[in-house]
């Protein structure tokens, strides 16, 4: 990287650049906008479909464990339109698609199916149709073997998919003991299914000598690739997988389309023809995993004015069946355990249960959500036993910038910015007012009930497995100067494609339209990882640039060279090239000249994300390279009677530093906000006593709708942001933190649900608040609340006497 | 066979966008969805889930209004099989552009506020804010809300489409050139079937028909007794797309012409079998607050404009949602057979889980719903895990009268408390000549808990819905005794009524 880009980038500059259409912190829209509302973005299922396609469905297990005694396909074979069945048996190299190397994962199992509705079999057929009714006609036997299907069996049975982990600050145990005032707890968090619109879909094109072209609907082409060649026995230069867009992502599609892609790649390399995989909804959400539910205890010791000495806490994460990304998620909770609190003395303990469900995976947050909402919860019981408000225990616990200041892995919080965002996130919600509003009209009104919180975010940002945090572009500028930029990254609907070519076009002072946005394709940028951990834009963005500017720097050596002027008189300025003091050539004019000079126009690009690193043994290091921060002030109205609420007002301030585009940025705090919302109140996962998921589709699992969204919605980028770390333009990632503000929502639930009993006793309210949760807080509450005042009676009695 | 046009017609004819389509050899239970992207290899419309919740696949049709003009609607064109399609005009996101490439308004509207990151709900969203834009615009949130509950976005957080919503307004009322286009199609789509008679296909996969009356309706069905009976298709289009049945022979209700209509007469009304939600909505609004905010609530919009009240009674669902009011109403059924019709009080029909007094070869005709005489007071409330678009918990439906605060009347009738929607027997002789007070509304509460054992599934716990019943009761106590108090987050302005 020249040192003059980064001069630049130390620059405050604020603005977007005069004269330049679409570059960084400017709002050029989605660059799929205007095809999306016409129907013409063009999503996997969409492809125009070659001769000969084939179909695939697959054959669900219906037990929960057991052992495969017979397995009769003879039916589905003999089906109309079937072309191929596959087995275990039929698995051409290794029989495994576990991301993480545990092996732990099958393609399709060998004997042991190990959850309810587990894929034993696939079937490839002429139409979808035929492929979905032939799967149905298998006559498979069991011999069932016992089931877990509760993660507090799996944590007492000492089940795990990985080994547990801890980490410590000082000595909890003995703070705990000094502490002036104790509080113990256990709080249940459930998961979270993804529900992107477009579910799982792999296409796989058969090519010569068993190579593949798999178009997959993944976040992470370099690990399916790698993992389909090793499931097809062949090196990884047989596959090449491309991904266009996904419609929608949001962790799901980490890693669970390496099976539909392998079963896909199988049956095209086995039988020549074109392979589809499209998941109906129904198996999508019972055969993909999702957000890991969680079970935290707890006991923290706390003086008068609610401060934290000292904390206890555990965390058993409901993994499934098998490891998948469960220990680097387990281990992100774990570092989001102290949100914006400096916890003193500390022990927190993890624990990655295995059951007999689907294997759990990563989901916007990656374990940080549940971390943060634990911490939450006790804050507010802190509050309620210190009595004071939950906002002033909050500024109390927060990490101050001199001492206080470190995590419970031993990172320094360099980048503090909470007492500012506080400030100002008070006065954007008139907090206090309001607060006393509410306490008025919760007094007068005896069937709805008013709650407020206002909760903080600290996110840390980086893959916490360091070697992830690498990415790749390469750039190619034709003759008449117009742009190919490709990069590791895939575009899931965050807006990551127009934000790095909104890079470029800062680079090289060109106009946005004058870059070809094309699909991120293994074959052109190799190795890279998986577009999750809120990374995108930091490291395609980086390395997209780092690759436009080594052939800006060679264009610059041309130009200097040509015209005799040094090179710092080559100047790139909006919509041309200032060469010396009066030499302007038009982009496309440099490019042709330095075309016919035989210059190379194509580079690729590299970034390393630089300071971080993580020693697991002694849990300790900086594995983030910075926080992102965001407050939420959530107003809510409940129903006593029935459960039911409504979040009526909502106040946002949320930091992204010097944003790359303020519009895609505040549509991500938005969304994610709106995603975390529905995580926390109406999306249940239910499973019967079969472990058969009986919330498998939109009429039974409920995201929010459209009326769910608060009507007065405010929300702002807090406009004093700026990473202090050199991050592209100095931005701050975006697509993970905001989800957390919706925390701010499950605590003004719970703090409407305490004015039933004046806030004097703490509502063991879980998550999700489903009304049915609200309601049963509520009546809690109220029954505790007489009881204590039974026994308040009882002890004036006794001292009467 | 009887018909009474006499004469049959075998294939299906349609507008798609302004090109006229006529079918032969088409599986009739295949959906418009598959039809659009795998025959028409129009890929603009979506599949997000196979079962009318999501919105991704939402279309809008049109049919002559029979004023000259055109009613357009929004449906769910997953569970929407090709042959209802005959004699509308279908409008696919693919129709909206000009043909010089500009973006319709509410295309560019969705560009200009972000309204699409991962854009795969786009298109039905489209759709949805197409409808309300033929429908002349709409500012208020309310009603947007109701136009887009069954279109789901996982990426935006709805702000930005509302924007669009607000933003793209609506074709002018006097619009003239729109006026002629509209009449223009609606000329077309009435020559095209006019006098054809009745379709009728014979597929190796399935046979079909659509009778125009329901003196054919009657005839088909009799010929036909197990045949399948197709209103909406709200609920029969899942048994193709989730349960892979074959259904031979469909008998398709929404072309006959007779049971479209609500009938209103001085203490009643009639509501046809084939009459859609959102087609009912506004009579049963006037019949009581309580009733239209609980049609708003049923399904989406797409779902309101597809699906029938005849349908919701018919298919015996235990839960409902519009049986267990019109059973606190008092409402009525006709079944026909052949030309033999019987009245059935509505709590009658429904005989124990999965079983209604319906005989093969018989149907729902008709509706009777009686009006509340004066001074009956009608309440119901709807619990679910979200306010729009969600099945049902609970479902507690009330008329009560009081005078001189005594009980003289009451009528009450729960959805999702057993295996039908039930009246609660117990609870009424409780109340019924008995004071107005919190002795005997506890009281009527603990008979609930008698005769209900309500079932734990994913929507609710058995403990959870007769807490709720049992607090629905106290609710109804609150709003009839003391109307200042707040008692709803929802439908609000029936709380007090």
């Amino acid at each position: 990287m020249s040192d003059q880009a980064l001069k630049a980038d130390m620059d405050e500059v604020i603005a977007p650049t005069a004269g330049l259409s679409g570059g960084v912190r400017s709002s050029p829209k989605h660059d799929s906008g205007p095809k999306h509302v016409a129907g013409e973005a063009v999503y996997i299922d969409d492809i125009n479909e070659p001769f000969g396609t084939l179909h695939l469905a697959p054959g669900a297990s219906s037990i929960a464990h057991g052992k495969i005694t017979k397995m009769d396909l003879s039916k589905v074979r003999s089906a109309p339109g079937v072309v191929c069945v596959l087995t275990a048996d039929d698995i051409p190299g290794v029989n495994d698609v576990s991301p993480a190397h545990t092996h732990d994962e099958p393609v399709l199992p060998d004997g042991i199916v190990q959850f309810y509705g587990q894929p034993v079999f696939c079937v490839a057929a002429e139409t979808r149709a035929q492929a979905r009714a032939a799967a149905k006609l298998a006559e498979i036997e069991y011999e069932e073997l016992p089931a877990v299907l509760d993660v507090a069996v799996a944590l007492e049975k000492q089940l795990f998919v990985a080994p547990p982990h801890v980490m410590k600050q000082g000595d909890a145990k003995s703070a705990l003991a000094r502490a002036k005032h104790r509080h113990a707890g256990r709080m249940e968090i459930g998961g979270q299914d993804h529900f992107y619109l477009e579910g799982h879909i792999s296409f796989a094109i058969p090519g010569e000598d068993g190579d593949v072209l798999l178009h997959c609907s993944t976040q992470h082409p370099s690990e399916v690739q790698h993992n389909i060649a090793n499931v097809l026995g062949r090196p990884a230069n047989a596959v090449t997988v491309e991904v266009r867009r996904m419609g929608g992502g949001f962790g799901g599609k980490e890693t669970q389309a390496m099976q539909w892609a392998a079963l896909a790649a199988i049956v095209a390399t086995k039988t020549g023809r074109p392979a589809k995989f499209r998941l109906d909804r129904d198996d999508d959400m019972v055969m993909t995993g999702k957000r890991h539910d969680f079970i935290v205890d707890y006991d923290v010791g706390f003086d008068d004015d609610g401060r934290i000495c000292g904390l206890d806490l555990q965390y058993a994460a409901n993994c499934g069946f098998s490891a998948d990304l469960s220990a680097a998620i387990a281990d992100r909770a774990m570092f989001h355990t102290d949100n914006a609190y400096y916890l003193g003395d500390v022990e927190i303990r993890s624990y990655r249960c295995k059951t007999n469900l689907v294997s759990n995976t990563a989901f916007r947050g990656f374990g940080g959500p549940q971390g943060m909402v634990a911490i939450e919860r006790i804050i507010d019981e802190i509050a309620m036993t210190v009595g004071r408000d939950p906002l002033d225990v909050r500024i109390a616990n927060y990490y101050d910038t001199k001492d206080r200041n470190t995590t419970p892995y031993h990172m320094v919080v360099e980048d503090n910015v909470l007492s500012e965002l506080t400030d100002d996130i008070l006065k954007a919600s008139d907090y206090r007012k309001r607060r006393n509003e509410i306490t008025a009209f919760n007094a007068e009104s005896p069937v709805l009930k008013k709650g407020l919180s206002l909760t903080p975010v600290k996110f840390g940002i980086s893959f916490t497995t360091t070697f992830l945090n690498q990415a790749g572009a390469l750039i190619h500028v034709y003759q008449d100067g117009s742009v190919h930029l490709n990069h590791g990254g895939t575009e899931m609907g965050q807006g990551l494609f127009i934000k790095v070519a909104q890079v470029v076009a800062e680079e090289f002072q060109i106009d946005l339209d004058q870059i070809k946005i094309t699909p991120t394709n293994t074959g052109k940028v190799p190795n890279t990882s998986a577009t999750a951990a809120s990374s995108g834009a930091d490291m395609n963005g980086m390395a997209s640039r780092d690759a436009a500017m080594t052939i800006k720097n060679r264009l610059i050596a041309f130009a200097a060279e040509k015209y005799g002027v040094a090179e710092s008189a080559v100047r790139f300025v909006p919509g041309k090239i200032i060469v010396g003091d009066k030499e302007e050539l038009a982009f496309a004019d440099l490019i042709k000249q330095a075309y016919l000079a035989r210059v190379s126009l194509s580079a690729t690009g590299y970034y390393a994300t630089p300071k971080i690193h993580y020693d697991r043994e002694s849990a300790s290091g900086r594995p983030f390279y910075y926080f992102a921060y965001g407050m939420a002030c959530s107003e809510v109205l409940i129903d006593t009677l029935t459960g039911e609420y409504k979040v009526t007002r909502v106040d946002i301030i949320h930091d992204v530093g010097r944003s790359l585009n303020p519009a895609i940025d505040l549509g991500q705090i938005e969304g994610g906000f709106i995603q975390g919302m529905g995580w926390l109140t109406s999306e249940e996962l239910w499973w019967d006593d079969k472990g058969s998921l009986r919330t498998h589709a939109p009429s039974t699992y409920k995201i929010p709708a459209c009326s769910d969204r608060p009507e007065d919605f405010r929300m702002e980028l807090w406009s004093s942001g700026r990473n202090v770390e050199k991050t592209i333009h100095r931005s701050k990632a975006v697509g993970e933190p905001p989800l957390m503000l919706a925390i701010s929502v499950h605590r003004a639930i719970a703090d409407a649900v305490a004015s039933v009993a004046n806030h004097k006793v703490v509502p063991a309210l879980d998550s999700p608040a489903t009304p049915e949760a609200v309601l049963h807080a509520v009546a809690d509450c109220a029954k505790r609340m007489i009881e204590n005042a039974h026994s308040a009676d009882a002890a004036h009695s006794m001292a009467g006497e | 066979m009887a018909s009474a046009t006499g004469s049959f017609r075998s294939d299906i004819r349609f507008l798609l966008g302004d090109e006229e389509r006529r079918l032969r050899d088409i599986d009739p239970q295949m959906t418009v969805l598959e039809y659009l992207r795998l025959a028409e290899r129009k890929s603009g419309t979506k599949e997000g889930c196979a079962e009318g919740d999501c919105g991704a696949c939402t279309v809008v049709l049109g049919e002559p209004d029979g004023k000259g003009g055109m009613a357009y609607r929004t449906v769910n064109a997953c569970i929407q099989f090709v042959p209802t399609l005959d004699g509308k005009q279908l409008l696919t996101v693919e129709h909206l552009k000009s043909t010089d490439g500009t973006l319709h308004p509410v295309q560019q509207a969705m560009v200009d506020t972000h309204g699409s990151q991962c854009g795969f709900c786009t298109p039905g969203f489209v759709m949805s804010l197409y409808q309300l834009w033929l429908d002349g615009g709409e500012d208020d949130r309310g009603t947007i809300n109701d136009a887009l509950a069954g279109n789901l976005c996982r990426c935006t957080g709805y702000g930005p489409i509302i924007e669009a919503a607000r933003k793209a307004g609506g074709v002018a009322a006097n619009d003239s050139v729109e006026q002629k286009r509209r009449a223009d199609i609606a000329a077309k789509l009435t020559a095209m079937v006019e006098g054809e008679g009745t379709l009728a296909l014979e597929h190796p996969a399935g046979r079909y028909f659509a009778p125009r009356t329901s003196d054919e309706l009657a005839a088909l069905l009799v010929a036909h007794p197990d045949a399948t009976v197709l209103a909406g298709g709200t609920d029969v289009g899942l048994w193709v797309t989730k349960m892979l049945k074959r259904l031979d022979p469909i008998i398709y209700i929404g072309d006959v012409a007779d049971i479209q209509s609500v009938y209103e007469t001085e203490d009643a009304l009639i509501i046809g079998a084939g009459v859609t939600y959102s087609r009912a909505h506004a009579a049963l609004g006037r019949v009581a607050a309580d009733v239209g905010e609980l049609v708003r609530r049923i399904g989406s919009r797409q779902i309101r404009n597809a699906g029938t009240v005849g349908g919701n009674i018919a298919n015996g669902s235990p839960i409902g949602d519009t049986p267990p009011a019109l059973i606190a109403l008092g409402a009525k059924i006709v079944l026909r057979m052949g030309d033999v019709r019987r009245e059935v009080p509505l709590e009658e029909f429904f005989i124990t889980y999965g079983k209604q007094d319906r005989v093969a070869g018989e149907f729902v005709e008709s509706v009777i719903v009686p009006k509340p005489h004066s001074g009956l007071v009608f309440k119901a409330y709807k619990i679910s895990k979200r306010f729009d678009q969600d099945i049902t918990a609970v479902l507690g439906a009330f008329a009560i009268k009081i005078d001189d605060g005594k009980v003289s009347e009451f009528r009450a009738a729960f959805g999702g408390m057993a295996g039908t929607p039930m009246r609660a027997k117990k609870c009424e002789a409780a109340l019924v000549g008995k004071d107005w007070n919190e002795a005997n509304l506890n009281a009527a509460q603990m008979a609930l808990a008698s005769e209900f054992e309500p079932m734990t599934d994913m929507r609710a716990s058995k403990e959870y819905r007769m807490l709720v019943a049992q607090n629905l009761l106290t609710k109804l106590f609150i709003e009839t005794n003391a109307p200042d108090v707040a008692t709803r987050l929802v439908g609000k302005e029936a709380a007090h009524v």
